[in-house]
């Protein structure tokens, strides 16, 4: 650094701005490390493979106790040598644990008990249970209701476990190919979401509030009294703002890339056109916002209202095609949507500049005009 | 005051939604002259100062700083000004040096000229601690050394001790005098302390309720009723005294019921110091103590508006 940088006004102001926010330990947890929090939370809840487990009820005729060696008797016989029997006290059922391995798609582990038939309707009803099987003249029989997609489920699985003839499997040895490759999974679609929410949040909340924090200490009229340029404040304040969320983003995705294995499918210029087009949009409207106001209760209030509904419309977390179709119209045209949708397409489906163009360019003009209006009436007083 | 005025405020008014915060002033100070205005809370100082820094826009009237208007001098007469505004925080997480060197790159000066700041100030031990981590002392020294930065021809400091201890205050009247003794530096300080006023100031002019109650140097202040003498005195606590401001009393008697205590303004001693025996004794007013006293600001303050300057 040579001494005539060093008493550039714009180097300093830049200068400033950094040390005061990277010595605020909110702007790191928020802007750093809660997104990579969110990541991982959200990523493990909807990706783990659950194992699936169901109880069954058995109705033994002859009421006694399964009688060891009778043969005839499939499901006796089944749940004498294939299973592992539970000896719970508590429980008033003798119950007998069967599991179909799957690496793929979780295991299903079934908890057979014997019962009477009375009792089987009683757990049927209150829906502790959702099939019941007897069985007739070596026949299985399988009573649940149709309507019901989990019973479906366990007489799908049981029944292939059975057999036809009543052999009973223990393996599953179709060929599933589960889609789990990558760009389908949920995590794919969280983490652009996680990057947009990521600049609209922390350039709504670094811009806006800052200025008017400056504001309401008045330090913002004692700055303005001296030879500063205020472009060079703006600037500075932009600058910065935009540089940290450019680190932001990038750390979430390298956290993302190292534990959930994303990476991106598209055009990385296009993706960095994107990225600047949403942070000059949200710069644009957090500087509009907050160009008047001296009261930080007020501005938090601005910021929550631009913030939030965006948060929740803008299919940061889930689709927004999950909302009516009336409404589609007015959540396609917000700014975060558009970043959040344009990130996702080159993330995922592998766009590039002649997908993302316009939409940054309607994320630069909102920014521009935004910009601009708040410029007309901010007040540095 | 017939050199060409520094600072020249030609019939300012200043207007809020409900308030005339400024009717009328006239100033003209001129070079190298510290000048103190002295008035109540909400008397309009603050308003009057930053229309004076260019903050403010006068409703009426003229300011013009070295013979240049606001408009379209900006720029020049932020390079000439250096302020101190009341109640500006800086920033919380900055050393007192980056904040010094901050403020300094604005004016485009060099790191030596910081460190010569927080020298003449005294916060050498605190160059290196936040600004957020500072007493109000030193916070208040260190706005001072701020605008002390460009070395200004004109000072304008608003309120740069209230809510400090003596101690405190004390050290910022040591940094001013300093600053007088050694430069050409022109101020306006505004501030509630009389003490002030008199120590640190050539001039005094008396605001109150956006009007110049009264303007000159202590000695044109105080001995302009030079034959007016004041004398304060105690009573005994269990005498009766509700009558001793009664209408028609010869006296008129400033009355503080709580401590007891009357303040009174005597021309001449050999006749009415008499009367006032004998009118607390036709009272039963039992003297406990009595006292003469000099004439402050204060006094002079509470003869023209019936009120003190701390109310
Ligand atoms: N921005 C404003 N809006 C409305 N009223 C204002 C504004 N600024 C000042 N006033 C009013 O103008 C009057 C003068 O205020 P000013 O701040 O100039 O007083 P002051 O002498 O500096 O008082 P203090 O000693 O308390 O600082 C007050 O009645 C105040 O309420
Ligand atoms: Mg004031």
């Amino acid at each position: 650094m040579n001494r005539i940088n060093r008493e550039n006004q714009l180097f300093q102001l830049i200068l400033a701005r950094i040390k005061e926010t990277i010595r605020e330990p909110g702007v790191i947890f928020w802007g750093m490390i809660f997104p990579m929090l969110m990541s991982l939370g959200l990523g493990i809840a909807f990706m783990n493979k659950t194992d699936i487990f169901r109880r069954v009820g058995v109705i033994i005729h002859n009421q006694d106790t399964i009688s060891t060696g009778d043969s005839t008797h499939v499901l006796q016989s089944f749940l004498q040598h294939q299973t592992e029997k539970i000896n719970n006290p508590k429980d008033r059922f003798p119950a007998y644990k069967f599991t179909i391995r799957d690496e793929k798609l979780g295991n299903s582990i079934f908890l057979f008990q014997e019962m009477r038939w009375d009792e089987a309707m009683v757990l049927l009803k209150r829906g502790n249970m959702s099939i019941v099987l007897n069985e007739q003249k070596g026949q299985i029989g399988y009573h649940f209701d149709p309507l019901n997609p989990d019973a479906q489920l366990s007489y799908l699985k049981l029944s292939g476990v059975f057999g036809k003839k009543g052999n009973p499997v223990a393996e599953n040895r179709t060929n599933i190919q589960p889609l789990t490759v990558r760009g389908t999974r949920y995590i794919d679609f969280l983490i652009p979401g996680l990057i947009a929410m990521g600049v609209m949040m922390s350039t709504m909340w670094g811009i806006s509030y800052d200025i008017i924090e400056k504001r309401s200490k008045k330090l913002l009229r004692r700055m303005v009294a001296t030879p500063m340029k205020k472009y060079n404040f703006l600037f500075a304040l932009m600058t910065v703002r935009l540089v940290m969320n450019f680190l932001e983003a990038a750390l979430l995705f390298i956290f993302s890339a190292i534990v959930f294995g994303i990476s991106i499918q598209g055009n990385i210029g296009a993706l960095f056109l994107i990225f600047m087009a949403g942070s000059i949009a949200f710069t644009g409207i957090a500087t509009f916002i907050s160009s008047h106001t001296s009261k930080t209760e007020i501005g938090n209030g601005f910021i929550n209202a631009v913030v939030m509904p965006m948060m929740v419309l803008s299919g940061v977390f889930f689709s927004y095609h999950n909302f009516p179709d009336w409404t589609i119209p007015f959540i396609q045209p917000l700014p975060a949507t558009i970043l959040a949708d344009g990130l996702r397409s080159i993330f995922i489906e592998g766009a590039g500049f002649a997908e993302i163009t316009v939409p940054s360019l309607i994320l630069i003009t909102t920014g521009v005009v935004f910009f601009t209006a708040g410029l007309k009436i901010f007040k540095w007083h | 005051m017939q050199e060409t005025a520094v600072i020249e405020v030609k019939g300012v008014h200043k207007s809020f939604k409900t308030v005339h915060a400024v009717k009328g002033i006239s100033l003209r100070i001129p070079k190298g002259q510290f000048v103190a205005l002295l008035g109540p809370n909400g008397a309009g100082k603050t308003t009057l100062v930053e229309m004076i820094e260019g903050i403010q826009k006068p409703d009426e009237g003229e300011i013009l700083i070295l013979g240049k208007h606001w408009k379209s001098n900006e720029e020049e007469l932020h390079r000439i000004l250096g302020i101190s505004l009341q109640e500006t925080r800086y920033i919380d997480k900055l050393t007192v040096a980056e904040t010094l060197q901050l403020f300094a790159s604005f004016f485009n000066l060099y790191r030596d000229r910081v460190d010569s700041i927080i020298d003449l100030i005294g916060l050498e031990e605190k160059r290196k601690s936040y600004v957020v981590n500072l007493s109000g002392g030193q916070r208040q020294r260190l706005a001072i050394g701020i605008a002390l930065l460009n070395n200004p021809k004109i000072l304008l400091l608003d309120e740069p001790t209230t809510g400090l201890d003596p101690n405190a205050r004390r050290e910022i009247w040591v940094i001013l005098m300093k600053l007088k003794e050694q430069s050409e530096t022109t101020m306006i300080l505004t501030t509630h302390y009389m003490e002030e006023a008199e120590q640190l100031c050539d001039y005094i002019i008396i605001i109150d309720q956006g009007e110049i109650l009264k303007e000159g140097n202590m000695e044109q202040l105080l001995n302009s009723d030079q034959e007016k003498k004041i004398v304060e005195f105690t009573i005994e606590s269990n005498s009766f005294s509700r009558e001793i401001t009664e209408t028609g009393s010869p006296f008129q008697i400033q009355w503080d019921p709580a401590r007891k205590k009357g303040i009174v303004e005597i021309h001449h001693i050999d006749k009415e110091l008499p009367a006032l025996f004998e009118y607390l004794g036709q009272r039963n007013l039992q003297l406990k103590n009595l006292e003469f006293r000099k004439r402050t600001l204060d006094d002079l303050f509470t003869s023209l508006t019936g009120r003190h300057l701390h109310e």
